[in-house]
């Protein structure tokens, strides 16, 4: 458009074309620069972790160049990969992880459903609730949770503090009401004309749902299960607060409270730590990456 | 649609079928509030019973057998520490958020500048502080903030500066707690802003570049009116998380030194889980219900009226 009017114009504009792409050329140059320098401030503490944990303890405590391994070695992997108490955390995080995401889908997906296509008395307010619900911290949380389940056991004498799987019952909390939200965002953004078919040829909500909704929306489905996935793997104040002997622990917690033992710090150990802990959300997000970008903006966006 | 097939045959027939129709709809309903049940029941049980519990819970004495009204309460507001909590909680949210928006706001022009195809590598690469667990990108900046060996002082030593007490120091301490928020924050606000700077008309740059607007008045009058919605949902959002933070904190200065970095959450946990005080932890958490709902106030305005719009 504007390029037409230019062109358009008198011998005059010829010049005034060039210098504006000139000025292009120079912001581009300026973009590049300061997108180096932001992406080397957002990738330092992960290439540092990465640069420490090929270094032994001994080049460690030399205080050599820490930005670079003189001798790389990978016998802070094998001795981490090798202990059974650093297979249990990840046991228990994977487990965790796994079932967390599974109930979460099984909640959030039929109730998504049932609260953008079939209205019932109080399905508006509960869908505002539902978003509200994401808005309460679990900071707020954990200190009532805890005292709940001190008296669940008081009650019933079955344990709940201290074992991993009470935090099955805790994670979908956080998970559940934002995986709802956006499947109600994606629902809504199907076309009604689709489940008045369905329905006509016969078809019961059920079927609706799992023959209709859900293979449409399986891009909404992927991202809300990398959310649910991401933030279950990555929960700290939790386990933290309800977990304490070492078999039962999830893997942040694990690394964090027994790979810093009073004043020794493993460095090289616990940056290789730290970083086969973040391993896991960072390759799906490699592979995924469309999906957990459009599941980041679709709660802000849809709705 | 369904209703204007159904209709014709409904009112054909006799009453028996209409009460039948009415019976459909009745089960609609009915199969409508069991598949929503499970979310209901988790939100009922798990979040607004123990958000009422703790309630309770801050008016009961240590061992919580007896009721001791405000005591709690007024007990807090004679602790300087609370006072402390009270004024670093504030200076952190706020801060890190401004900074977050900042930097979101800038790093996303950025990235909106250069060739389409070259979006989506830096994108991907300016999001990983999102992606990696708090508490792991944590560590690895305890390790950069290490006393004797930071490699940050390394390089400051390579320029003849002086060593900075990262985290040993209360000043240093703030600064790092806040730089790491913004570390893992901006990203995000960087992907919501690249967002809404893609759903800006190309039409209306052109428009105020024929009337000779410069780059500072064109992001003043086009981008920022178009983008306002966007930047107070993601700073209010922002500042109900980075508000009710803990991981930062923890693993980074435990509150130290001397409990001038501790927040609400970081100071609850302290008081609660180690001290075992659940009654006062409660109640220091709960101070931060008043921030929380008058974000949730302004976001939720905002949800509604773009319900309606819709």
């Amino acid at each position: 458009m504007t390029s037409a009017a230019i062109t358009a114009g008198k011998a005059g504009t010829g010049r005034k074309l060039n210098s504006m792409s000139r000025d292009r050329a120079w912001a581009l140059r300026w973009s590049y620069f300061f997108l180096i320098l932001f992406a080397l401030f957002f990738l330092t503490p992960p290439i540092y972790m990465l640069i420490t944990s090929l270094k032994s303890s001994a080049e460690i405590s030399a205080a050599t160049n820490p930005w670079w391994v003189y001798a790389p070695t990978l016998s802070n992997y094998k001795e981490l990969l090798g202990s059974s108490q650093y297979q249990i955390f990840f046991r228990n995080s994977a487990l965790v992880s796994i079932f967390v995401v599974t109930l979460t889908m099984l909640i959030s997906v039929p109730a998504a459903f049932a609260l953008s296509r079939m209205k019932f008395w109080g399905s508006a307010t509960l869908a505002t609730g539902v978003f509200l619900t994401y808005l309460i911290p679990e900071t707020l949380l954990f200190l009532p949770l805890f005292k709940m389940f001190v008296t669940f056991t008081e009650l019933t004498g079955i344990e709940l503090i201290n074992r991993w799987w009470v935090l099955l019952l805790v994670y979908p909390t956080l998970t559940v009401p934002f995986c709802t939200w956006i499947m109600i965002g994606y629902f809504a953004s199907i076309p009604k004309e689709l489940d008045e078919a369905a329905l006509i040829d016969g078809a019961g909500w059920f079927q609706t749902l799992t023959r209709i909704f859900i293979p449409v929306a399986l891009p909404g489905l992927i991202a809300a299960t990398i959310f649910a996935f991401t933030v279950s793997w990555a929960q700290f104040l939790y386990p933290l607060a309800f977990t304490t002997s070492t078999d039962q622990l999830v893997l942040p917690v694990g690394i964090i409270t027994t790979l810093i033992k009073g004043d020794v710090f493993n460095w090289g150990q616990i940056m290789t730590g730290a970083l086969l802990g973040a391993a896991p959300p960072l390759i799906i997000y490699a592979f995924l990456m469309d999906y957990y970008i459009a599941g980041l903006t679709a709660g802000a966006t849809k709705g | 649609m369904v209703e204007a097939v159904m209709r014709p045959q409904a009112t054909a027939r006799t009453a028996r079928k209409r009460t039948g129709l009415h019976k459909a709809m009745q089960r609609k309903s009915t199969i409508a509030f069991i598949m929503a049940l499970p979310l209901i029941l988790l939100i009922a049980v798990m979040v607004l019973y123990p958000a009422g519990y703790s309630l309770h819970l801050a008016t009961l004495n240590k061992s919580m057998e007896r009721f001791v009204g405000l005591n709690n309460f007024t007990f807090l507001f004679k602790r300087e520490t609370f006072w402390l909590v009270v004024w670093q909680s504030c200076i952190f949210a706020v801060t890190a958020v401004v900074f977050k928006a900042l930097i979101g706001f800038i790093v996303a022009h950025f990235v909106h500048n250069i060739p389409t195809k070259g979006q989506r590598k830096w994108r991907g690469m300016l999001l990983v502080p999102w992606v990696i667990p708090p508490a792991m990108s944590c560590l690895a900046w305890l390790w950069l903030f290490d006393p004797s060996y930071s490699a940050f002082n390394y390089i400051i030593a390579l320029f003849g500066g002086d060593p900075i007490p990262w985290t040993g120091n209360t000043y240093w301490a703030r600064f790092s707690v806040i730089l790491v928020n913004i570390w893992i924050g901006a990203p995000f606000f960087m992907i919501m802003y690249l967002a809404a700077l893609k759903s800006v008309p190309d039409q209306l740059y052109e428009a105020a570049a024929i009337d000779g607007a410069n780059w500072w008045q064109r992001i003043w009058f086009v981008t920022l009116p178009m983008m306002r919605n966007i930047i107070a949902i993601t700073a209010l959002f922002s500042l109900i998380v980075t508000f009710a933070n803990f991981d930062i904190v923890r693993v980074l200065t435990f509150g130290g030194p001397i409990d001038t970095t501790h927040v609400f959450a970081t100071w609850a946990f302290r008081i609660g889980i180690e001290g075992g005080d659940i009654p006062l932890g409660a109640c220091v958490s709960l101070f931060m219900v008043p921030i929380l709902m008058f974000a949730a106030v302004f976001i939720l305005r905002d949800i509604n009226r773009r319900g309606n719009e819709a």
